[in-house]
């Protein structure tokens, strides 16, 4: 099969489903001549012209607000947000209005709209241009988040994404834009709510987010060696959430790490952690870990943010500790 | 473009429908108080009562396509959209049969499929909904316009110049209408708005006009042409349309004499009353009766309260609809 990077499996399944449906058009900052600063969406407005591919000035909140508008009136926008952080300054539009027109509505409207956005620290980019804030949208009822962990997910979640009838927004991370994998030529989309096994094993389950899956699968080759066996699953959508497939892999395994570059406190981690516990939790042999990043601002210091988020080398020490029975009774 | 144009408003049957829209907001209105008074409407409510023939003489100048966005006082905005009593008393109440099957209530109340996308309980929140239709209308040509109604408090939201900034670049049918009544929620607004507002949108190149918003003709007069020239990519426009909230900020505001003076409330309400006015003017014009008129207000009235005897007895939604309509299919 053919391999091609995270960037260009996005590029095509926003052209293919442009293609497809002529009621989807995409608007951001910098999308349609420059492509996006990470030259994600080349090429595009060549094919679709500026009426579908269409930037907008530096103004957040009026195009995710338009997209809201759009959204309810016929058409399926596509919003590129250039950073996750920025969505800081769009949370009206996407919490107020995006996401609660169906229900307030009384099921009469909806908003078939993509936010796309990323995460990921470890980019040089400081405390603004590093966040990984999807626990803040996984928060809101009525959005639904989804979290591509490489190319072949990138592009299977996007054209679902464009073919649902609410709010999605995928967070990509920024560092894997050039990662390759492979992708099949034909057609192919990824249902949300479905989990994907990546390694099967015994010992323990390593539940990642997004580039986390990366990191989890490493651990559970550091791991391999150790006769540790690791089973490492991933959501690919954290709304909805596959739980019947992660509480599936804990009865098996009996023990569990969640990985996710989200702040720790109050996050994905938690989240999934906490209903392991409720509904798995005879059949666990050890607390179910959280490994999120640490809660602090994302420092500029290469020194420092390197501390800040999980490592494969973190979560492998972790998960010998567990699977140990060290940290049954852990302070 | 499709070709499509409201029905010009020229012989005593439109004007007379005009007449009962605003009887209509009125009414509506005058019951709605009642219900929250009587302890037998949960929460409250903002009442229109005063603006109705801004709603009135706009939505007359559209067709049942156009969109419109509404804001908290948005119960005359749904009625000039064409909505019916019963399933606006019915969502007022948190009634199965509301048109939000009860799950919005008055601050969200939309008659759906008369183009009105829905009120909202942010200030200035609907503003980039308002564009982003007009926007759909023009990559869609459908040749509907849009009008936005917003009040002079949300003038001071940022969405606001983002909004008309693009609509501006990209030429959309979308008419800004500001309802100027005075009031900034509890705060004149002269005390919130630097300046001139229609100067605000001329900032951007956008055509503004400010009329007299007890009007109704004038301002029916205007809001035709300008949606004319919209369809025709002409847009955006912006309206500043002066008027007066009779009651307070909502229906809780009663003792408001500390930021509004009653005589002030008083003066608009003997002199400028919207419905008085036209009333005068109908009779003078020899288009109608004061029997004619009287018996409008009858039915009207009548209508009214068969509908909120109606809402009353409506059975609430059930249990099994909490969490029904989070996500659509």
């Amino acid at each position: 099969m053919r391999e091609i990077t995270l960037s260009k499996a996005v590029n095509e399944a926003i052209a293919e489903e442009m293609r497809r449906d002529e009621t989807v058009f995409l608007l951001g900052e910098d999308v349609a001549e420059a492509g996006t600063p990470f030259k994600v969406l080349s090429g595009l407005v060549e094919e679709f012209g500026t009426g579908r591919i269409i930037d907008t000035p530096i103004s957040e909140p009026g195009f995710m607000g338009m997209a809201v508008g759009a959204a309810m009136t016929g058409s399926r926008p596509i919003v590129d947000l250039m950073f996750g952080d920025f969505i800081f300054l769009i949370m009206d539009q996407l919490c107020n209005q995006a996401a609660k027109t169906h229900y307030m509505s009384g099921g009469k409207l909806s908003v078939p709209l993509v936010l796309r956005t990323n995460m990921g620290a470890t980019r040089r980019s400081a405390a603004q241009h590093s966040q990984s804030l999807h626990a803040l949208v996984a928060h809101i009822p009525g959005l639904k988040v989804a979290m591509p962990s490489s190319a072949y997910e990138a592009k299977g979640l996007m054209k679902t994404a464009i073919r649902d009838n609410n709010p999605v927004v995928i967070f990509e991370d920024k560092l894997m834009y050039q990662d390759k994998a492979p992708v099949p030529e034909e057609e192919y989309l990824i249902p949300f709510g479905v989990a994907n096994v990546k390694r099967e094993g015994s010992d323990i389950t390593l539940i990642g987010t997004s580039s986390m899956v990366q990191v989890a699968e490493k651990a559970a080759e550091i791991l391999a060696k150790e006769g540790i066996s690791a089973e490492v699953i991933d959501p690919r959508t954290i709304v909805p959430l596959d739980e019947a497939a992660l509480i599936e892999s804990v009865r098996k395994t009996s023990r569990a790490i969640v990985i996710d570059e989200g702040h720790q406190s109050y996050g994905v981690t938690g989240e999934i952690a906490s209903r392991l516990n409720e509904k798995a939790f005879y059949h666990l042999d050890a607390p179910v870990l959280r490994m999120g990043a640490m809660d602090v601002p994302v420092p500029f210091s290469p020194a420092l943010e390197d501390l800040t988020v999980p490592t494969p080398e973190g979560v492998a020490a972790a998960a010998r500790k567990l699977c140990a029975g060290e940290m049954i009774h852990a302070a | 473009m499709a070709a499509k144009a409201a029905k010009p408003k020229t012989n005593s049957e439109d004007y007379l429908r005009m007449y009962r829209q605003m009887v209509r907001i009125r009414a509506f209105e005058d019951n709605a108080n009642q219900l929250y008074l009587s302890a037998k409407m949960p929460g409250l409510t903002h009442m229109y009562s005063g603006q109705e023939a801004v709603a009135v003489g706009i939505c007359e100048a559209l067709t049942a396509s156009d969109k419109i966005t509404s804001t908290h006082r948005g119960h005359g905005h749904c009625v000039a959209k064409g909505a019916e009593f019963r399933e606006m008393f019915c969502e007022l109440l948190g009634k199965e049969e509301g048109y939000c099957r009860g799950k919005g209530g008055s601050m969200h109340i939309a008659d759906q499929s008369n183009g009105n996308l829905g009120a909202n309980a942010i200030v200035g929140g609907s503003m980039g909904i308002a564009t982003g239709a007009a926007l759909t209308a023009k990559l869609q040509k459908t040749g509907d316009v849009t009008v936005c109604f917003f009040g002079d408090g949300a003038t001071a939201q940022g969405l606001w110049y983002e909004v008309m900034n693009m609509a501006a670049l990209m030429q959309l049918p979308v008419i800004y209408a500001c309802e100027n009544n005075g009031y900034s929620e509890y705060t004149k607004t002269a005390e919130i708005a630097a300046g001139s507002l229609p100067a605000r949108a001329e900032a951007f190149g956008i055509e503004s006009f400010t009329v007299d918003g007890q009007d109704v003709l004038a301002v029916n007069d205007l809001t035709q042409k300008l949606v004319a020239r919209a369809r025709k990519g002409e847009g955006p426009f912006f309206i500043e349309l002066m008027t007066y909230r009779y009651h307070g900020h909502h229906v809780g505001d009663i003792n408001r004499e500390y930021y509004r003076a009653k005589d002030e409330e008083a003066q608009w309400k003997t002199e400028r009353d919207p419905i008085v006015n036209f009333g005068k003017w109908l009779e003078s014009e020899g288009l109608a009766s004061s029997d004619e008129l009287k018996s409008v207000q009858d039915e009207v009235h009548a209508d009214a309260e068969a509908a909120v005897k109606y809402a009353l007895e409506a059975k609430y939604p059930d249990g099994s609809e909490v969490d029904m309509h989070v996500y659509a299919a």
